[in-house]
């Protein structure tokens, strides 16, 4: 009988587990996850659970009746420590092992550590998971209690979102950032500047060009403050670190798997092991012109899920869709379509002072990416234009008496 | 709570008890009912969880706001005038016994 393992019960896993059984798939089918939860819903752990304003069963993905309808065996609190591609089966750290006929890797990726003195003491949290975000719920509550800043470390998405949150909560903020702006690698240098503004807006500080030195740490071992390079010492009850993320390609690296900074996967989610695919943070997709493309984004997750399950079953599914994210930062929703590399042009859609606008990124005359604030209409238009490759010109973007729309009117 | 039967577009009913305060997305995502997606995670953004609600009990439902009628101008099947986002209704006793109906695609 077929037996498909999923290791990895995140976005991916989930995902790919419900699309083999939509597919027809009727054989065994393991999820098997490191965690000792259920998959749970990763995008809220920096807003609303963090907060405290969700209960632990909205967080579930599945309820556990869901899973068991669809002969999904769900095993939490496993850790796999090694695939035999030869014998078919992966090794579980209790010593037993797993046989396969189809395997998909959907192991995510872990925070970037700092490699700085300190970067371990008690109060030096990362997130990723729940129990991280729990962590620094706990964490931000001591702060309260104790009237101590928090420090973040990144002015990434997560980072800038756990900043918010901790605003709500009424905490002190200070984000540190490597470079001159704001989600430099990902947004124009405008929104950077508008995003600084809505931080800034809600007291939090933030620092630029900034380098840290080490992290300082009282006898206990817990952290007391941020040193920086020019000496200075920034006192902190509690530091988040979000300087990005590495996929977990380990197991597939052991396994003789093509690997560069991530599983490396066609358009398909297949590996270089026919029975074996991958999905989500974990993989580096090779593109037509040969580059590999990582992408960290629910939607990488849930459609590469698609393909790899298709996959699996023989049926070709590639995922080609133009790449969409989001993040919530205070009452302002961005939603960005397209990737924004190598943007030289860009065109600001609506006012900006209103709260409602979209930044269109463009290389020459070609539309690359779509960045909305509160502008949800706008966003799913704009991957409609992306994913047929239709380019506004700059001066249509710009005009807001211009509909967009005409120009998919076939 | 409430009792929320959802009918897919082959005709295949499933009915979930809701608590309050959940949407009827979280609902049927959650008990692993095919036909809604939810991609955005239910912040009414990605018009997901389109759904056709019963027509006589569209007056229980609060109005939808501007934002959810703009995406409501985006979704994948055809919009009716009872089409609503699962992700913005929230169950309460008020939708005890509620009927909806989803879509072709959400996609």
């Amino acid at each position: 009988m077929s037996s498909i393992v999923i290791v990895g019960a995140g976005q991916a896993g989930i995902q790919v587990a419900e699309a083999l059984r939509a597919g027809g798939f009727d054989g065994s089918l393991t999820l098997l996850g490191n965690e000792a939860h259920g998959p749970y819903h990763r995008p809220p752990l920096s807003k609303a659970w963090l907060a405290g304003e969700m209960d632990s069963t909205q967080l579930l993905m599945r309820a556990p009746e869901a899973l068991a309808r669809k002969a999904i065996d769900l095993r939490t609190g496993v850790t796999v420590t090694h695939i035999d591609r030869d014998a078919r089966q992966v090794r579980l750290a209790d010593g037993s092992a797993l046989p396969y006929t189809g395997l998909v890797l959907a192991t995510g990726a872990s925070p970037r550590s700092l490699p700085l003195p300190g970067g371990d003491a008690k109060g030096v949290l990362a997130l990723r998971s729940r129990d991280d975000a729990d962590a620094i719920a706990r964490q931000m509550a001591f702060c309260q209690e104790q009237q101590l800043p928090v420090i973040v470390i990144g002015g990434g998405f997560i980072g800038l979102e756990v900043a918010a949150t901790a605003r709500k909560k009424g905490l002190p903020v200070t984000v540190l950032e490597a470079a001159p702006r704001l989600l430099g690698r990902v947004l124009a240098p405008v929104l950077s500047d508008w995003y600084a503004q809505l931080h800034r807006s809600h007291g939090v500080e933030l620092v630029f060009d900034t380098r840290i030195s080490a992290l300082e740490t009282k006898t206990d071992g817990s952290i007391s403050g941020v040193r920086l390079a020019d000496g200075s010492v920034l006192p902190a009850g509690l530091v988040v670190v979000g300087i990005g993320v590495s996929a977990n390609d380990q197991l597939a690296q052991a396994a003789g798997l093509t690997c560069d900074r991530g599983i490396v996967v066609d358009a398909c989610g297949r590996t270089s092991d026919p029975s074996i695919v991958a999905a989500g943070d974990c993989t580096a997709r090779r593109l037509p012109n040969g580059s590999l493309l990582r992408l960290e984004s629910v939607q990488n997750a849930t459609e590469q899920g698609k393909s790899a399950a298709a996959a699996l079953l023989g049926v070709h599914k590639p995922f080609t869709a133009t790449p969409w994210f989001w993040s919530d930062q205070y009452d302002k929703k961005l939603q960005m379509a397209g990737l924004s590399t190598g943007a030289d042009q860009w065109a600001v859609r609506g006012d900006m002072g209103s709260g409602s606008f979209s930044v269109y990124h463009f290389h020459g005359e070609s539309l690359l990416a779509v960045d909305s604030v509160n502008a949800s209409k706008e966003h799913l238009q704009a991957r409609k234009l992306l994913d047929t490759s239709v380019s506004p010109t700059l001066a249509q973007a710009a005009d807001t008496e211009f509909d967009l729309a005409t120009l998919l009117v076939r | 709570m409430a009792n929320i039967t959802y009918v897919d577009a082959s005709g295949h009913s499933s009915t979930v008890n809701l608590a309050n305060g959940w949407s009827l997305m979280q609902g049927a995502t959650s008990s692993g009912i095919e036909g809604i997606l939810g991609e955005c995670g239910g912040s009414c953004a990605c018009a997901t969880c389109h759904c056709y609600v019963q027509e006589d009990r569209l007056g229980d439902l609060p109005e939808p706001s501007d934002n959810e009628l703009a995406l409501l101008d985006n979704v994948a099947s055809e919009r009716k005038p009872n089409s609503r986002l699962a992700c913005q209704i929230k169950a309460s006793p008020a939708l005890e016994g509620l009927v909806v109906h989803l879509p072709e695609t959400q996609e």
